[in-house]
């Protein structure tokens, strides 16, 4: 039992993560890539890094906390341009060709050893020289707090049978979510996925108490603001595609003909969505550097095909899927490493090998997933169909 | 140039740990599910887990890990341009205090560690020096608590004249170009050819490009076959996988009616996965296929190793094959036909799906050749080699024109110049790289067909 709740702590430590958080956020904007527009975008780790960099390199150099998040931003704006401007008016396997080279050259850059003095090379910035600013604007003070003072602990003296019937509850909302998310339409979809999600959290908490510092790294501090910004990140993507603009870049996924003989820009169109997806994958970066080292090498290629893994298993094209993909993606690689850490003998696969064999999981579960279920778990199938 | 490798060599840890075998899942109800589970670990693992299994020689090396607050590395690799040095002391000086010394293991490395931050002067102690060799001085490195500084002391042997002139170095580069594109269009032909047919890009063909490497390294110098029957059967077992891939994977696939878009996303998650599974079975280490100092000959102001001019030879040979067989031969004609138009080359009595797996076949022997060379010529090969080559392999083939095989080729030798050209034209070394990807966008913006590309629409 004692392995069993510690995998389980395991799993939800990384379920509240900030950088799960982040994740999420950089896999919304994703969503407006491939999900909404169809654009292949195979660089999102690029635009996180670009924001990381440009962030944490102006702090370094004593900008206010406002003028370095700008600048990240502006960094992930430039690179979104010069990415779109010789791609987007050819076949859409050009941006996939150009965005996966650009996302590694980026990487090369910010590791050569000519550009120490700003990115650190390959050791990278470490988060104690520009987390500072964001730290101080804590309201929470000091200190540490168990999120569920009222825990599995209290109830029958924490026996087995609390965990197990918890563990039954938390999967039964899972499934109410997913029921919800594929059933129910608009406001009602959006009212009991927001509930059964908030139930879902509090029963997960009651079964694995998380104790954290309130303001320190990974502290309560940078979780709820990383799970705030994905909450708005998300509001602001149903804002956006259900807009007229929403709208046009579905078109454009379906048919670019269609929408170019209508008189819209398509051009342009994508572009704007290019680049909004990117300042999501800007702030996704920065949140996903904060509790952790800005290091080029943790944002390469892996980092982007975990966003595209996330997406396709949430479901690309719907509002709700990447955060509830991110979230079961991150439990799911935490809880195969912890359960074969614990149950496979060394012999059979060390520790090390446990996180490389966790990768290969990862991939073959991206190759299984757009085979057999290209729309995920909540998204449409009709709406996938779609060819580049 | 760094055209000689020193016998004492990179470390060459391997096998030793026990490898574990993935066997196939139950889905055997859809006959390819477990096919495509089953590729991947039947044929691409359990061959190079079992080549894997006997152990090459091991070499530890000095580790120091910088605590934060407390204290800090400073460390290095020594060598010349012949190879790595070991046994050689170091001093590390601070500026007030005793020094420190510290001995270079058998890669070259050496480390310290430092419990005060500032500034360090390192200086070699040229008495253990090998004869022959002369420093170029001291260096002054900053220390700084939870970090690792890398200090860089350069030694030449005396013999060795720095001063070649430009166009020397100009011409020698040439030839490492010449010598890298030739690579190159091994694989890059056969990508294109796959694009061509099918309308693939093919995201996992640098991990076949990596696997031939493997496999070499498995055959040649775990299992210590002779290198040019091991690279006889690395071809063949690289090209049987190619097989396989199409018969177990993509036909079922395409005959699905998979998009192009998800077939796009299938390759990744492949690339990922095989990535992965490199390093699970051989590890993290660069890994070389023959250990023996390879000898170097001059030709006029080109200095290559031996094996470079073989490499180069047999892949102007066998690129020559492939091109005569392309213009020449009846199954040349058909695969051009496919690539041109698919339902039209079907219409008039050509097996599609057999020259598209005679495609794959041809492109994942082709991708393993040069693996396998790639891993002769230069240093070794790692499991992530694949992600530098991949971004060469997709500027070659989109300068060219994605689809054809001839502008695959011409891309490869123009990428494999500019990357071996750029620093000698004042180019910072770690960025030769990017110099490839901004003549892609540069082409991209004027010519976006590619070189040889018709002039269609390609929007």
């Amino acid at each position: 039992m004692d392995t069993i709740q510690s995998i389980l702590n395991a799993m939800l430590r990384e379920a509240v993560s900030p950088q799960t958080a982040a994740v999420a956020i950089a896999v919304i904007g994703l969503n407006i890539h491939f999900g909404f527009t169809g654009l292949l975008n195979m660089g999102q780790s690029a635009f996180m890094l670009l924001g990381a960099y440009g962030f944490a390199i102006s702090i370094t150099h004593g900008l206010p906390l406002v003028v370095a998040i700008l600048i990240g931003l502006a960094a992930a704006f430039v690179f979104a341009l010069v990415l779109g401007m010789p791609t987007l008016k050819l076949r859409g396997d050009y941006l996939a060709i150009v965005t996966i080279s650009a996302a590694e050259i980026i990487r090369y850059v910010g590791r050569s050893a000519k550009l120490t003095d700003f990115t650190g090379a390959a050791q990278g910035i470490p988060g104690s020289q520009y987390r500072d600013p964001f730290t101080k604007l804590s309201p929470f003070g000091n200190g540490s707090t168990q999120l569920m003072p009222f825990n599995y602990h209290d109830v029958a003296g924490g026996a087995a049978w609390v965990t197990i019937l918890g563990l039954v509850l938390v999967a039964a909302c899972v499934t109410g979510i997913v029921a919800a998310g594929r059933r129910l339409e608009g406001l009602t979809r959006n009212v009991a996925v927001v509930g059964l999600s908030v139930l879902g959290v509090v029963l997960a908490l009651f079964l694995a108490p998380v104790t954290n510092q309130n303001t320190g790294v990974r502290g309560w501090w940078f979780t709820g603001v990383a799970w705030v910004l994905v909450g708005l990140s998300t509001y602001a993507v149903y804002k956006l595609v259900t807009s007229p603009w929403g709208r046009t870049l579905k078109g454009i996924r379906e048919d670019e003909d269609a929408i170019r003989s209508l008189g819209k820009n398509v051009f342009a169109i994508k572009m704007q969505a290019l680049v909004i997806g990117g300042l999501f994958g800007a702030v996704g970066g920065i949140m996903y550097v904060l509790p952790a080292t800005v290091q080029p090498d943790s944002m390469g290629r892996s980092l982007t095909f975990f966003c595209y893994t996330a997406l396709l298993l949430g479901g690309a094209a719907s509002i709700f899927g990447p955060v509830l993909g991110s979230l079961l993606f991150f439990v799911a690689r935490a809880f195969i490493i912890a359960a074969t850490n614990a149950y496979v003998p060394d012999s059979v696969m060390s520790t090390q090998q446990t996180s490389q064999f966790a990768f290969i999981v990862v991939g073959v579960a991206l190759m299984l997933l757009v085979i057999f279920r290209p729309q995920g778990i909540l998204g449409n199938k009709r709406e996938l169909r779609f060819n580049v | 140039m760094k055209s000689r490798i020193h016998g004492s060599g990179l470390p060459l840890r391997g096998g030793g740990r026990p490898v574990r075998k993935r066997t196939p899942g139950s889905a055997d109800t859809r006959r390819w599910v477990g096919g495509l589970v089953g590729l991947i670990a039947t044929l691409l693992l359990a061959p190079l887990a079992l080549i894997m299994s006997a152990s090459p020689a091991g070499a530890v090396d000095v580790l120091c890990a910088p605590k934060p607050g407390e204290s800090a590395c400073i460390s290095g690799t020594l060598r010349t341009e012949t190879g790595v040095l070991p046994n050689v002391t170091i001093k590390v000086t601070p500026e007030t205090g005793a020094p420190l010394t510290a001995t270079t293991s058998e890669t070259g490395k050496w480390s310290v560690e430092v419990t005060q931050e500032g500034s360090y002067t390192v200086t070699i102690d040229e008495a253990t020096l090998p004869k022959d060799l002369v420093t170029t001085g001291e260096v002054v490195v900053k220390a700084q608590f939870g970090k690792t500084s890398p200090a860089l002391i350069e030694i030449r042997t005396q013999s060795y004249d720095a001063s070649t002139s430009k166009v020397d170095e100009l011409i020698q580069s040439a030839a490492s170009g010449l010598r890298l594109g030739l690579l190159l269009a091994l694989a890059s032909v056969g990508l294109s050819l796959i694009y061509g047919t099918t309308g693939l890009s093919n995201f996992a063909h640098a991990e076949l490009v990596t696997l031939g490497g493997m496999v070499g390294y498995g055959l040649i110098n775990v299992q210590g076959i002779n290198i040019w029957l091991g690279g006889l059967l690395v071809v063949v077992i690289c090209g049987a996988g190619g097989w396989v891939q199409d018969r177990l994977m993509w036909q079922p696939l395409r005959r699905r009616g998979l998009g192009l878009t998800q077939l796009m996303i299938v390759t990744i998650g492949l690339s990922l996965a095989l990535q992965y599974s490199f390093q699970y079975i051989v590890g993290a280490q660069t890994v070389r296929v023959l250990i023996d100092n390879p000898t170097v000959h001059k030709i006029g102001p080109i200095t290559l190793t031996n094996q470079s001019y073989v490499a180069m030879a047999i892949s102007v040979v066998v690129l020559a094959g492939v091109g005569y067989a392309l213009l020449r031969t009846r199954v040349g004609r058909a695969t051009r036909a496919v690539s041109d138009n698919p339902a039209l080359a079907a219409a008039s009595g050509i097996d599609v799906d057999k020259v598209i797996r005679l495609v794959w076949t041809v492109a994942a022997a082709l991708a393993g050749l040069s693996g396998l060379l790639y891993a002769l010529v230069t240093n070794g090969i790692k499991w992530d080699s694949g992600l530098q080559i991949l971004l060469l392999l997709f500027a070659a083939v989109t300068l060219g024109g994605l689809g054809t095989a001839f502008g695959a080729l011409i891309g490869s030798l123009i990428i494999g110049l500019v990357v071996e050209l750029a620093p000698v034209l004042g180019m910072p070394g770690d960025f030769k790289y990017a110099t490839a990807l901004l003549i892609l966008i540069l082409l991209l913006l004027v010519r976006p067909q590619g070189l040889l590309g018709k002039p269609q629409r390609v929007g």
